[in-house]
């Protein structure tokens, strides 16, 4: 079914698509429109024609949501589960405190992606700006390009994989070495994203769980 | 003859400065408490009403009615909420509180008819289970954010900002982080908790308005949306959330309590609630979205003159959250003996963050928070409401008014010069408001 959205109401065609359950929507023109697919609650399938603006597929549980171009602000903020592929670029904040299901971007993503990040899968194909996975706390982070600067600041019990450079990674963030399982997991990871990766390129980032309770020794260090 | 003169303390280094400096020595780190700002500050008690005379008519009491009922959210909500009451519940964390203390507050905000507000750490079955209304915070840490407690919810509370820290995020000290807390938070147990101070995915009023426009794509337009700001730049922040499209702003004074925060940021950041009401009130009158868009003003309301007094201002409505917490039982003398051996006393004990509260409300400890009966603490808090609505209706009928927003700034006087300029009412037995 099609939605276009140079002639129909945004909030209607939200609310349809909140409502449908098993379906399969194309939504076209979509114009760089605002807050496109968002609330999404049932297994459906969602291509958007076109490139979308701020917190497309927010919120998203269950749907497999693509856009097919790039994606503005917040896109998949807060997803619980579900799919969301970008096949273009991503603006900052791209999976922020997101819950579940997996977030691929073949391009590049800006600035804080992944940021407090809570439990979802974010694979990207290019590089990510600076402060991604800040105070990110759960899930996975996937690089198959470079990193920008401070990287998992703050970070939690989130993982990182880098294939890239880093440019410096932020405060508690340390590399960690590749084990079986890890290379095991990455690979999941890629197989899921459809993203082709040699995984003994990448390295591994993680908490050193330094500053977990708080020292004043360690004020430096923030 | 004694040549000595009497032995004086400086004015600048009093028992209390000279023991937190010596605090500070011994420690190397600052001082984290709970609550708002303590020292005197301008405030409701600085105005008076005028009451009725020659020129006002008071109505009958026990007699004439004067109505109460609020409504909130109806600018572009399609389910505004009515309360019987102007005064609610302000958002207190499950985390900071028990369990049980979430539970007394909706069954005290319940029975009488008005909203509870959630908290950072997300909704509790308890608390939504127990609260006929219920408001939902959007806080910067997103903790225990879902879509599906933001459907359950009445209406939606976006954090911006709170009158104990303008400006500041919060900490969850590791030993309030139980296994039930942890959880909800997506995070180790006895792991630090920061709540951060910018939301993470929006900077700025033109993206608060795209990020408002999201939340009611996800629950259909039906849900009014709350903006919460700390008092620090009143005017400008309300018309900025009004132009984000809010339904209603809520405005929180130095005066409003935090489950943590150091001591030098809740004393020293942000402007007394006095201060912020009418500038508040100017914003939106000059928008002209007085009583289109509501404003509800929380921050050190004790009793119902506070209520009436903020209401004649130009509020809708306001929150309690320490004074909730006092009627619930907190910082009851009957514990002091337990306060004394935290080196504390009743009515001073303000180490919420150390999860050691002897009346049981601001702790995950599950013996100290079986001291706390939530039945009997929602009675409570009723009762207490019911108090401060009977008071605001009693100063309201001395003044003519059938209802409580028919209340104004007519009807005050300041007691002080500083009283009358914050609240922009003349000094009282003159015509003089200063900066006019």
């Amino acid at each position: 079914m099609e939605y276009d959205l140079a002639t129909q109401d945004l909030s209607e065609v939200n609310q349809a698509l909140q409502n449908a359950e098993g379906g399969k929507f194309s939504l076209l023109n979509p114009q760089g429109k605002h807050a496109l697919a968002c609330g999404l609650m049932h297994k459906n399938q969602v291509s958007i024609k076109g490139h979308a603006g701020y917190y497309v597929a927010g919120m998203n549980q269950n749907a497999d949501i693509v856009v097919e171009g790039n994606a503005g602000s917040g896109c998949a903020e807060n997803m619980m589960s579900g799919t969301v592929t970008v096949q273009g670029d991503a603006s900052q904040y791209a999976g922020a405190t997101a819950h579940g299901g997996l977030l691929v971007i073949k391009g590049s993503a800006a600035a804080r992606c992944g940021i407090s990040m809570k439990g979802v899968d974010i694979v990207v194909g290019g590089n990510v700006g600076h402060m991604s996975g800040f105070m990110a706390q759960a899930g996975r982070l996937v690089v198959l390009g470079d990193a920008g600067a401070d990287l998992g600041d703050s970070i939690y019990e989130a993982k990182i994989y880098v294939r890239g450079t880093v440019t410096s990674l932020g405060a508690d963030c340390i590399e960690k070495p590749m084990q079986d399982s890890h290379r095991a997991e990455l690979q999941g990871l890629l197989d899921q994203a459809g993203l082709v990766a040699e995984v003994n390129d990448f390295k591994r980032y993680g908490s050193s769980r330094k500053l977990y309770n708080f020292n004043v020794n360690h004020l430096g260090e923030y | 003859m004694n040549t000595r003169t009497y032995p004086r303390e400086a004015a600048a280094f009093d028992a209390y400065t000279r023991s937190e400096i010596r605090r500070a020595a011994a420690t190397g780190i600052y001082d984290i408490r709970g609550g708002g700002a303590k020292r005197r500050v301008p405030n409701f008690d600085d105005l008076v009403f005028l009451g009725a005379s020659m020129s006002r008519y008071p109505l009958e009491g026990y007699r004439e009615k004067c109505t109460t009922e609020v409504i909130l959210g109806s600018r572009f909500a399609k389910k505004p909420i009515t309360l019987k009451t102007p005064i609610t519940i302000a958002g207190m964390s499950f985390g900071s509180l028990s369990a049980q203390a979430k539970e007394a507050l909706g069954r005290g905000a319940s029975a009488v008819g008005t909203s509870t507000t959630t908290g950072d750490g997300g909704m509790t079955p308890e608390e939504r289970g127990h609260s006929e209304t219920l408001v939902y915070q959007l806080l910067p840490s997103r903790y225990g954010m879902n879509p599906d407690d933001l459907r359950k919810a009445d209406a939606i509370e976006i954090v911006v900002g709170q009158g104990a820290k303008p400006g500041g995020g919060g900490m969850l000290l590791g030993q309030k982080i139980s296994e039930r807390v942890a959880g909800m938070r997506c995070l180790p147990e006895g792991v630090d908790q920061r709540s951060a101070c910018r939301h993470p995915d929006w900077t700025g009023p033109d993206d608060l308005e795209i990020k408002i426009r999201e939340l009611r794509e996800i629950t259909a337009w039906q849900k009014p949306i709350y903006v919460k700001v700390g008092a620090a730049r009143p005017f400008y922040d309300t018309t900025l959330a009004v132009k984000a499209g809010a339904d209603v702003v809520v405005v929180d004074g130095m005066q409003g309590g935090t489950a943590a925060t150091q001591e030098v940021f809740i004393e020293h950041v942000g402007i007394p609630t006095l201060a912020a009401v009418r500038e508040a009130v100017r914003a939106l009158q000059e928008l002209d979205m007085h009583r289109t868009v509501q404003l509800i003003v929380s921050g050190g309301i004790r009793n119902g003159a506070d209520v009436a007094k903020a209401l004649a201002m130009g509020a809708d409505a306001v929150a309690i959250g320490t004074a909730a917490l006092i009627a619930l039982g907190d910082n009851d003398p009957k514990w002091e003996d337990e306060y004394q051996k935290l080196g504390a006393t009743a009515g001073a004990y303000d180490d919420w963050h150390e999860g050691q509260d002897p009346a049981g409300i601001t702790t995950q400890d599950p013996e100290l928070a079986k001291r706390f009966d939530a039945e009997l603490g929602g009675k409570r808090l009723a009762n207490y409401l019911n108090v401060l609505t009977m008071e605001v209706q009693t100063l309201a009928r001395a003044n003519g008014k059938s209802h409580i927003h028919n209340l104004e700034p007519e009807d005050l006087a300041a007691l002080t010069v500083e009283a009358a300029a914050m609240a922009g009412v003349p000094l009282a037995g003159t015509s003089w408001i200063p900066g006019t």
